[in-house]
C-alpha cells in the first residue's frame, strides 16, 4: 500500500528518469545511506568489520566493475583476480615510491593504472566473443600473476615475495597498516563504494551505458545504428578495470595489509567475483550488492548460526557451510536465472499491486 | 521516365516536393566468393521520395540495402552520396552520415526498454564525454533530457506511449517493428532504409505501418528506401521502384511503368519456355 507510484505524478523528464522513481524506494535509499554513514560506525567492531563488512564493501566494488563488463557490455572476462592484483601492486609501488602521496589518490591512481592494463587485455575483444574471449582474458590472469610473483621489481625485491602496506593516514586517522581501526577501514571503503556505485549508475543510465547494452544485445545491429564497437568495448574494459583495480587496491592496503599475488589474487578470486555478478544479477547495480552480500555475508552468517547458535563443531560447520552455499546457489539459479536482482524486481512488481492484485 | 541527371526535382500529384539526387549507386557489383549477389546495378535516390526495391527472393535486395548502409563493401562501383563519392567506411561511420535503417528480422536490443532502444538511435546527437557522464555533469544530463524530448515526439508520432518503459522482449511482433522504426527515426536520418517493414504483419498492421511510412515522409520529408514483397503496398507507397532479379536490375521507374514492364512480369509470373 505504501509501495506504489499512483498519485506520484512526474511532471518533467528529469523527474521521470530519476534512479528511484517510487517514493518508498527513495526514502529507503536515503535511510540506508544514513544508516551506513551514521549508525554503523558507532556499532561496528573488529570482528564484524573484518569478517563481513569490509570484505563485502570491497568485493561489491569488484562486482560492480565486472558487472559493467559482463552484465552491461556482454564481454566475458576471467581476469578479475589479476586486475585486482594490478590495483594492489600499483598502489604498493606508489605507496613505497611516493610516501607523501595521499592514500586516496594512491588508490584512485591505482584504478587508472588498472584501467590502462584492462584496455590492453581488452583488445582481443574486438575480434573474439563469448567463451573464446573468456579464455583470452584467462591469459591475463596467468600472465599478470606470473609477472607479480616472478619480477622482483614489483614487490621491491623483498625476500619473502610479499607486499605489505605501510601505515597511511587520512585527516590524521590511520586507514592502512596495523594501527588502522575498524571504523576507519569501514569508512574509507564505504566512501569509495558509494561514490563508485554512483558513478556506475551515471555511466549506465546515459548514452554510454546504452551503447554498452546495445553491443551486448546485438553487436551487428549496434554497429549499423552508429555504435563504434571499438570505443564501446574498450571503454567498458577501462571502466570495469578501474573499479576492479580500486577494489584490489583497497583489498590489499586496507583489508589484507600484506599480500602475495598468487595467493591473494588467484583464479579463485576471478570466479568468486564472477559468481557474485551472476547470482546477483547481470546488468544491475543492485545485483552487484546482492551478489557480494550473498557470497560474503552468507557463509559468515551460516557459520554464526551453526557454530554459535546451534553449537556444532567448527569443522563440521565449515563443510556444511560450503554445501549449503552451493545448494543455495543452485536453488537461486533455478528459481530465477537472472539473479537476485530479478527476484527483487518481481517482488517489487507484486508489492506495487499489493494488497489488491486484480 | 525522368532524366535525373539534369532536373532539380518536381512536385508529385499529391503535392509533395521531390528534390534532386541524394544518392547515386553507380555500377555496383557485389560478390561473395564465386557468388555474384549484385551485378552492375545503377540507380539513384532523390531527396524526399519513397523509393522501393522489389524482386523475387534471393534477388539481392537486402544485399543492396547492406551496401547502402555500409555493411557490405561492393567490389566494383561507387556510391555517390550528397554529391561526393563515399569512401570505404565502417557501418557506424555511415550511420553518422545520416543513414538509418531497420532490419528484416527485427534487430532491437532485447534487454533494454523501448525508451532506451529509441534513445540509442540518438547516440550521435549526444557528445558528452566519459567523465561528464560519470559525474552526470551539466552536458551529460542536459543532453539526456533534450534528447528525451525529441524521442518523446517520435513516441507520440508512432503512438507507442503506452509501452515506453516496457522491455522490448515482452512486445508482440507488430509493435517491435514499430519500435524499430522509431529507433531509426530517432536518428533524424537523411535517408531511411526499411528492410521489409511489413513482413509477417496482418492487414491492419500493414495499414498502420503504411500510414506511418507516408506520414514520416510527409512530416519530416525523410527520403525513404524500402524493400517489400507486398505489391499492393509497394505500388501505393512508392514514387519510384527498382526491380531486381538474380542480382540484376530489370526495371526502374514509377509504379505504373514497372507494372507494365515485360521483364518484370516475366520475373514475377514466370514465362512459358518453348
Amino acid at each position: 500500500m505504501l509501495y506504489r507510484e499512483a498519485g506520484d505524478f512526474k511532471t518533467s523528464y528529469v523527474a521521470d528518469s530519476q534512479t528511484f522513481p517510487i517514493k518508498f524506494d527513495r526514502y529507503g535509499y536515503y535511510f540506508l545511506l544514513g544508516f551506513a554513514f551514521l549508525v554503523v560506525p558507532l556499532i561496528i567492531n573488529d570482528y564484524w568489520a573484518n569478517a563481513i563488512v569490509v570484505p563485502f564493501l570491497i568485493y561489491t566494488i569488484a562486482a560492480l566493475g565486472l558487472n559493467i563488463l559482463i552484465g552491461y557490455c556482454g564481454q566475458l572476462s576471467l581476469g578479475t583476480g589479476a586486475f585486482m592484483a594490478v590495483g594492489a601492486y600499483a598502489s604498493y609501488k606508489m605507496m613505497t615510491g611516493f610516501p607523501d602521496l595521499s592514500i586516496i589518490f594512491v588508490i584512485i591512481l591505482a584504478g587508472f593504472v588498472t584501467a590502462a592494463v584492462g584496455v590492453l587485455f581488452g583488445l582481443p575483444s574486438l575480434r573474439i566473443k563469448g567463451f573464446y574471449l573468456a579464455v583470452a582474458t584467462l591469459a591475463a590472469q596467468f600472465f599478470l600473476i606470473w609477472l607479480f610473483t616472478r619480477q622482483a621489481w614489483f614487490y621491491n625485491y623483498s625476500p619473502t615475495g610479499m607486499i605489505s602496506a605501510p601505515t597511511r593516514e587520512v585527516f590524521g586517522v590511520p586507514v592502512t597498516g596495523p594501527r588502522a581501526s575498524a571504523v576507519s577501514m569501514y569508512m574509507i571503503c564505504l566512501c569509495f563504494l558509494v561514490s563508485l556505485a554512483w558513478l556506475a549508475r551515471n555511466l549506465t543510465r546515459g548514452t554510454l551505458g546504452r551503447q554498452w547494452m546495445a553491443i551486448r544485445d546485438m553487436d551487428i545491429a549496434a554497429e549499423i545504428i552508429g555504435v563504434n564497437p571499438l570505443m564501446a568495448k574498450l571503454t567498458a574494459f577501462a571502466v570495469s578495470s578501474f573499479f576492479i583495480g580500486i577494489s584490489g587496491a583497497l583489498l590489499f592496503t586496507v583489508y589484507l595489509g600484506a599480500a602475495e599475488a598468487g595467493e591473494a589474487f588467484g583464479i579463485d578470486k576471478s570466479f568468486l567475483v564472477l559468481f557474485m555478478v551472476i547470482i546477483g544479477g547481470l546488468g544491475s547495480i543492485f545485483g552487484a550488492f546482492a551478489g557480494a552480500a550473498f557470497l560474503i555475508v552468507g557463509p559468515v552468517l551460516l557459520k554464526l548460526l551453526l557454530v554459535n547458535t546451534l553449537g556444532w563443531p567448527t569443522d563440521l560447520a565449515a563443510h556444511l557451510e560450503i554445501m549449503i552455499i552451493g545448494a543455495l546457489i543452485l536453488v537461486f539459479l533455478i528459481l530465477e536465472p537472472h539473479g537476485i536482482a530479478a527476484l527483487w524486481r518481481t517482488i517489487k512488481q507484486k508489492l506495487r499491486l499489493w494488497p489488491f492484485p486484480y | 521516365m525522368r532524366d535525373t541527371a539534369t532536373d532539380e526535382g518536381y512536385v508529385t500529384a499529391d503535392g509533395r516536393k521531390i528534390g534532386g539526387v541524394a544518392m547515386e549507386m553507380k555500377n555496383i557489383t557485389l560478390r561473395f566468393g564465386g557468388v555474384v549477389a549484385i551485378k552492375d546495378i545503377s540507380f539513384d535516390i532523390r531527396w524526399g521520395e519513397v523509393r522501393a526495391i522489389i524482386g523475387p527472393n534471393g534477388a539481392g535486395k537486402s544485399s543492396m540495402l547492406n551496401v547502402i548502409s555500409g555493411f557490405y563493401h561492393p567490389q566494383e562501383g561507387e556510391v555517390i552520396y550528397k554529391g561526393y563519392r563515399r569512401p570505404k567506411m565502417r557501418p557506424y561511420q555511415v550511420a553518422r552520415t545520416g543513414i538509418a535503417r531497420t532490419f528484416q528480422n527485427i534487430a532491437l536490443f532485447e534487454g533494454m526498454s523501448v525508451l532506451d532502444n529509441i534513445m540509442t538511435g540518438r547516440l550521435h546527437h549526444m557528445s558528452a564525454n566519459l567523465f561528464q557522464q560519470a559525474f552526470w555533469l551539466g552536458k551529460a544530463s542536459r543532453e539526456e533530457h533534450e534528447n528525451r524530448e525529441k524521442v518523446e515526439k517520435i513516441i507520440d508520432f508512432l503512438e507507442i506511449q503506452h509501452i515506453r518503459k516496457t522491455p522490448v522482449a515482452r512486445l508482440p511482433y507488430g509493435l517491435k517493428k514499430r519500435v524499430e522504426l522509431a529507433r531509426a527515426l530517432a536518428a533524424e536520418p537523411s535517408i531511411l532504409l526499411l528492410d521489409e517493414p511489413m513482413a509477417g504483419m496482418n492487414v491492419e498492421e500493414k495499414e498502420d505501418m503504411s500510414r506511418f511510412i507516408l506520414d514520416v515522409n510527409d512530416e519530416f520529408g525523410t527520403t525513404t528506401v524500402l524493400i517489400e514483397h507486398d505489391m499492393g503496398v509497394v505500388m501505393d507507397l512508392s514514387d519510384r521502384v527498382v526491380v531486381m532479379d538474380y542480382g540484376k536490375k530489370i526495371g526502374d521507374g514509377t509504379p505504373d511503368e514497372v507494372r507494365n514492364n515485360e521483364e518484370v512480369i516475366k520475373a514475377y509470373l514466370g514465362v512459358a519456355h518453348d
